[in-house]
């Protein structure tokens, strides 16, 4: 980032704005596409980079998801460096045959002759009053494709690096953002061009009580639970993975032999869900240094509610994550 | 212009009532949406009425009808009460839905009413699939399924556009053409924009209908639900309409132009067939008020209705997510 001095307040939608402008300009096979993305799409993202770019590079789609995908992969075999957007990740499920069966398989099945340098960007999650697909947390399913990389940022700067790092990537990947944090915070992002590296977790704040592994739209969340608790003398470690496949398992473990305890905190429905990714994985890996069984905060077995008296309740909240953070301390 | 010969007073009134009921339900949506009583998405139907108003008369109770996210109207002129809609859009239990429908999922079994649906294309092979039932049990009924312009580029369309013909199903096949899927032209995502010509290419009977033509939708789908009915085969009809309206409410509506818009609105459904019932001296002052009254008192009602609604209750998120076993009987020992 030495590179890179100026900083700008941005939004995250600013911030991917930015990368995409930025990855535009510097190489011409990057491509933009997808249903009404010339315009700027359905949360803006794409503002002014049809006119800035041409219509030749930032286009429309018509409304067809598993071509959008299919054709990316296409792009992506041929040379180009195709940048996808299904406006919302539940709009992903017509395209769930190319995305299991095709875009990750294709170096594997080769054995490296072929690749997809794709990146498929969707905006996933809840927390903003709309419904069922429009809010669903479809990371898990796309985790289960082989050969394809999840990412998924948690705020304006880490998105933007992020962002460059994944349509630089060799390999598919899966750019999720949390429609929550879209326009909720500002922060200062670097101008110019900077990459942020996949398949990397952070410390998002360090402690030693215990550890709350989370991504995407929930780190705030931890984040705030830790303040609560922070007040009350218990200093908790937040761990953002930011990239889920692959996993950083070091960092993960790396705090939980620390802390000794664990609570996975994500939003979509819970079996199934990451989490019990992650669950397994500390069980696997440090399962002698727990001082307490893994607990899990998620969404409820449940498609995602409508706005209603009860949509707070479905999505994890600071108050959840506590309730939990209270069981594995008092193990 | 379909003529307005033969057409009753009595006929006249009801689909102008129906069309208004519509127009001023959704009206008042728009204007809880602005007090957020109503939250997430809300797409309107505004200037589309006559194609649900039409349409429904030409079904039957038993037929089946199958709809989209933008299915308030098609929800009410079927028969789902504008309290039990309404009460859904805020999210009540005493919606049609419980509550966990909101504005896109309205559901209705009565009234067969197979839902709204949020995802584009979603219900297309469903009504398909309904009607291979109604044939394979030998059910003289149709499954209309409503879509938009925007639904024909998804590959489920042509799926089920080729096995409705293949197998020669009952389905009614409503397109609704408003020339947009959201911010997209309809001449930017089809390389063929007559979209009853695509159904042909099927082999199935197809045609375009003046969707802002009260008579015409109705007339249009009389005759092909009777065909479907009598063993015809699936048939199409291609409505050609307009949104009035943003496609939902955040929308800046970069895509189109202020006189396109005013162009249309020329054509709303309501003030043709208004002004086409006053020249046929069908329709006098009072009576207008009247209809107008109507409508009004029956939104009026609905709001009220969903405002005394109550939530759900927390404990039930979980529920009828899978079947739940029948209570225990007592069993005497
Ligand atoms: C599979 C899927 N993709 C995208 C969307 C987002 N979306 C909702 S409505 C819409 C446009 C649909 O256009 P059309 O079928 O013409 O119906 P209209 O809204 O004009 O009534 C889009 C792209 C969606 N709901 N489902
Ligand atoms: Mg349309």
């Amino acid at each position: 980032m030495a590179d890179a001095p100026d900083t700008r307040p941005m939004t995250l939608v600013q911030a991917v704005n930015d990368a995409l402008d930025v990855a535009l300009s510097q190489d011409p096979r990057v491509l933009l596409f997808g249903e009404d993305v010339g315009m700027g799409g359905v949360f803006r993202v794409s503002d002014g980079l049809q006119g800035k770019h041409g219509e030749a590079r930032v286009f429309d789609t018509p409304l067809a998801e598993a071509g959008i995908v299919g054709y990316g992969i296409g792009l992506a075999l041929a040379g180009m460096r195709p940048v996808a957007e299904i406006q919302f990740a539940g709009f992903l499920y017509p395209a769930l045959d190319q995305v299991l069966s095709h875009l990750g398989r294709y170096r594997h099945r080769t054995r490296g002759r072929f690749t997809v340098p794709m990146v498929i960007r969707a905006p996933y999650g809840g927390g903003v009053h709309t419904p069922e697909q429009h809010a669903d947390s479809p990371e898990a399913v796309l985790t289960q494709a082989p050969g394809v990389k999840v990412v998924i940022p948690s705020d304006p700067m880490r998105a933007k690096g992020l962002l460059l790092a994944a349509i630089e990537d060799p390999d598919p990947v899966f750019f999720l953002e949390a429609i929550k944090l879209y326009r909720s915070v500002k922060a200062e992002v670097p101008s110019g061009h900077y990459t942020l590296e996949l398949g990397r977790a952070r410390v998002a704040r360090a402690g030693d009580a215990a550890t709350l592994v989370t991504y995407g739209g929930m780190v705030e969340v931890c984040l705030k639970a830790a303040e609560v608790a922070a007040r009350e003398g218990v200093e908790l470690e937040v761990i953002d993975l930011e990239t889920l496949a692959p996993f950083d398992a070091a960092t993960v473990m790396a705090s939980v032999e620390k802390t000794g305890r664990a609570v996975v905190v994500y939003e979509a429905r819970k079996i199934g869900g990451f989490g019990a990714e992650v669950a397994a994985r500390i069980a696997e890996e440090t399962v002698w240094s727990l001082q307490a069984p893994v607990l899990r905060v998620a969404g409820w077995d449940a498609p995602y509610p409508p706005f209603s008296a009860i949509e707070h309740h479905y999505r994890p909240d600071a108050r959840r994550v506590l309730e939990a953070v209270r069981k594995v301390l008092a193990a | 212009m379909t003529p307005t010969d033969g057409l009753t007073r009595e006929h006249g009134h009801e689909l102008l009532l129906d069309m208004l009921r519509i127009r001023r339900m959704e009206e008042r949506c728009a204007e809880l949406y602005q007090k957020t009583k109503i939250r997430g998405f809300l797409h309107l139907y505004i200037g589309e009425e006559a194609v649900a108003v039409g349409a429904m008369r030409a079904l039957t109770p038993d037929d089946a009808v199958v709809a989209t996210y933008r299915e308030h109207g098609h929800a009410l002129i079927r028969g789902v009460s504008a309290e039990k809609i309404m009460a859904e859009m805020y999210g009540k239990q005493e919606g049609c839905s419980r509550g966990r429908g909101g504005s896109m999922h309205l559901y209705d079994a009565p009234t067969r009413f197979y839902g709204g649906n949020a995802i584009v294309g979603g219900g297309i092979p469903l009504a398909v699939g309904m009607a291979l039932a109604d044939k394979m049990q030998g059910r003289e009924r149709v499954s209309a399924c409503f879509f938009g312009d925007g639904a024909a580029a998804e590959g489920e369309f042509h799926e089920s556009m080729n096995l409705a013909a293949l197998w020669h199903l009952p389905v009614l096949f409503c397109c609704e053409n408003n020339l947009y899927g959201m911010g997209t032209g309809i001449e930017r995502a089809q390389s063929e924009t007559r979209l009853a010509l695509r159904a042909a290419s099927y082999r199935m009977s197809a045609w375009d209908v003046d969707g802002m033509d009260v008579l015409a939708v109705e007339e249009a789908t009389r005759r092909a639900a009777e065909a479907v009915r009598s063993g015809g085969g699936p048939h199409f009809l291609e409505f050609r309409t307009y949104r009035f309206r943003a496609h939902s409410m955040f929308d800046p509506e970069l895509y189109r132009s202020k006189e396109e818009v005013a162009a249309w609105k020329e054509r709303d459904p309501i003030e043709l067939f208004r002004q086409r019932l006053r020249d046929a001296e069908l329709l006098t002052d009072d009576e207008d008020a009247g209809l107008e009254a109507l409508a009004s008192d029956e939104v009026e009602r609905a709001v009220a209705f969903a405002e005394a609604g109550t939530w759900e209750p927390v404990e039930d998120l979980e529920r009828f997510v899978l079947s739940e076993p029948a209570p225990q009987r007592e069993v005497a020992s």
